[in-house]
């Protein structure tokens, strides 16, 4: 079987545009949520596509696209690919897809009636959109299809990518998460369920935390063979080790109290990979600032890694950028990779008040330094779970 | 629903540029394919031309439109 590892990088996030300006950036401490969302406010498509190239997009394969470019140039892949073009696949993740179209086109149909709705508003609305466009782009012409797990959909797209290359259907893939839906009718329908948090402050593990704050944004990776990579001279950044899914089948929002299906798809992930609960020196945790998830989680991890998921540093991404939904997963794999890479794990920023149930090491307060004994490895597994029960954990190891 | 060939071609032209297409690049002979204009650009631009001057272009008739001055004289013609 195929070793799969990770040559490129790119994200799009509230804390910037880049993979590099996100880890250093969530690592100084600096919360990219502003007014009780994470928008990526520093993006303006049209300063990285063509009018054409922009208006042919949803925001969330606007935001892929450039993820994506970033990721291919970072793979070495700009002048050319560096495979047959249908041994290179695509697949990107959305939790929701191009909800920013459907609200747009239902005004006009509202207003001028089916005759005003726009030509345009069915190949930018569909979830399968940023895989399309990334693999047009860049000329990527084998297999290509979004996957769908609501906040689990990044990290699907991932694992889903990996098992292609392992299963010797392509030498190449272009995959992870996008999402824009801090739209009027999602952000209504997310409040309605109750899940968002009423401070605006996303504190993912604390006691006082009350709900997530939704962010946008995009993680892209380009996953090769690693045989090909290493005949190619590529710069290896990390190696896929191994990815396990499971599902609740519990509720069609909340996690399973106990967090039982999250911890065999932990459990899973490691077994993938080859490694025991103590090769783990990090996770990113999913940690959504809810009430639920992140008890859940803590349970979770501890069900999986044993006694010593007490000595493992935990830290949530989204208290830096929110929730980015069907991305979390992928600029989650991103901030993950940076993380072991730099040997500095972020911390989960605004944690100060211990929840006396959830009893881990959510790194507070400032990064700290990871520390790895004589033949220790780099090793972490970053969470993803989504309404409807998905469990999706991903296993990296970087060099 | 009488409409100038002035106006026709101005419509036209704001709505070719709006697609994407290099303002310079547009005139009467200019090659839709050569302006990056495709078929969902010509969705778009039927559905404008219906709004504006109440002509409706069948995929038919779209077919047959190679250049800017084609779709310009289909509109006048029909308008």
């Amino acid at each position: 079987m195929a070793d799969v590892v990770v040559t490129g990088i790119g994200a799009v996030t509230p804390l910037g545009i880049g993979a590099t300006v996100l880890h250093e950036r969530w690592a100084a401490g600096i919360v990219g949520i502003a007014d009780g969302e994470g928008r990526c406010r520093e993006f303006n498509a049209t300063e990285h596509l063509s009018v054409k190239e922009a208006r042919r997009a949803d925001r969330f394969t606007q935001l892929a696209l450039v993820a994506s470019d970033e990721a291919l140039a970072d793979a070495g892949w700009s002048e050319e690919l560096p495979y047959d073009a249908t041994e290179i696949g695509s697949i990107i993740g959305t939790g929701i897809g191009g909800i920013g179209t459907i609200e747009a086109n239902d005004a006009l149909l509202a207003a001028n009636g089916p005759k005003g709705v726009s030509p345009l508003a069915v190949p930018l609305m569909m979830g399968n959109a940023a895989a399309a466009a990334v693999s047009m782009r860049h000329g990527l012409r084998g297999e290509c299809f979004g996957t769908m797990s609501a906040c689990s959909s990044g990290a699907d797209a991932i694992g889903t990518a990996m098992r292609a290359i392992r299963y010797g259907s392509a030498k190449a893939m272009v995959t992870g998460g996008a999402e824009a839906a801090l739209t009027p009718l999602s952000k209504a329908a997310f409040g309605a369920l109750d899940a968002l948090s009423t401070s605006g402050i996303s504190r993912p593990f604390d006691a006082r935390r009350d709900g997530f704050v939704m962010g946008e944004g995009a993680g892209i990776l380009v996953l090769e063979d690693g045989e090909a990579a290493r005949a190619r001279g590529a710069r290896v950044l990390a190696v896929m080790r191994g990815y396990g899914g499971t599902a609740d089948a519990h509720h069609l929002t909340a996690p399973q109290p106990s967090g039982e299906g999250a911890a065999t798809a932990i459990t899973r992930a490691l077994a993938d990979a080859g490694v025991s609960a103590e090769d783990v020196v990090y996770v990113n945790a999913h940690g959504t600032s809810t009430q639920l998830n992140d008890r859940a989680e803590t349970l979770a991890l501890k069900a999986a890694l044993g006694a010593h998921a007490a000595e493992i540093p935990v830290s949530s991404t989204k208290s830096a950028i929110g929730h980015l939904l069907g991305a979390a997963g992928a600029v989650e794999a991103v901030a993950t990779i940076l993380a072991l890479r730099a040997r500095l794990i972020p911390p989960t920023l605004g944690w100060e008040e211990r929840d006396p149930d959830l009893d881990l090491d959510y790194v507070p307060e400032r990064a700290r330094e990871l520390a790895l004994r004589d033949g220790q490895r780099a090793i972490a597994i970053s969470n993803s779970f989504g309404f409807g029960g998905h469990n999706s954990v991903l296993c990296l190891e970087a060099k | 629903m009488a409409a100038e060939p002035a106006q026709i071609e101005k419509v036209i032209t704001d709505s070719l540029i709006s697609f994407g297409a290099n303002a310079e690049e547009i005139n009467r002979d200019a090659e839709l394919t050569a302006l990056d204009i495709d078929s969902l650009d010509l969705a778009e631009l039927s559905q404008i031309i219906e709004e504006q001057f109440g002509v409706e272009l069948t995929s038919s008739d779209v077919a047959e439109i190679n250049t800017v001055g084609d779709a310009i004289d289909l509109v006048a013609e029909r308008a």
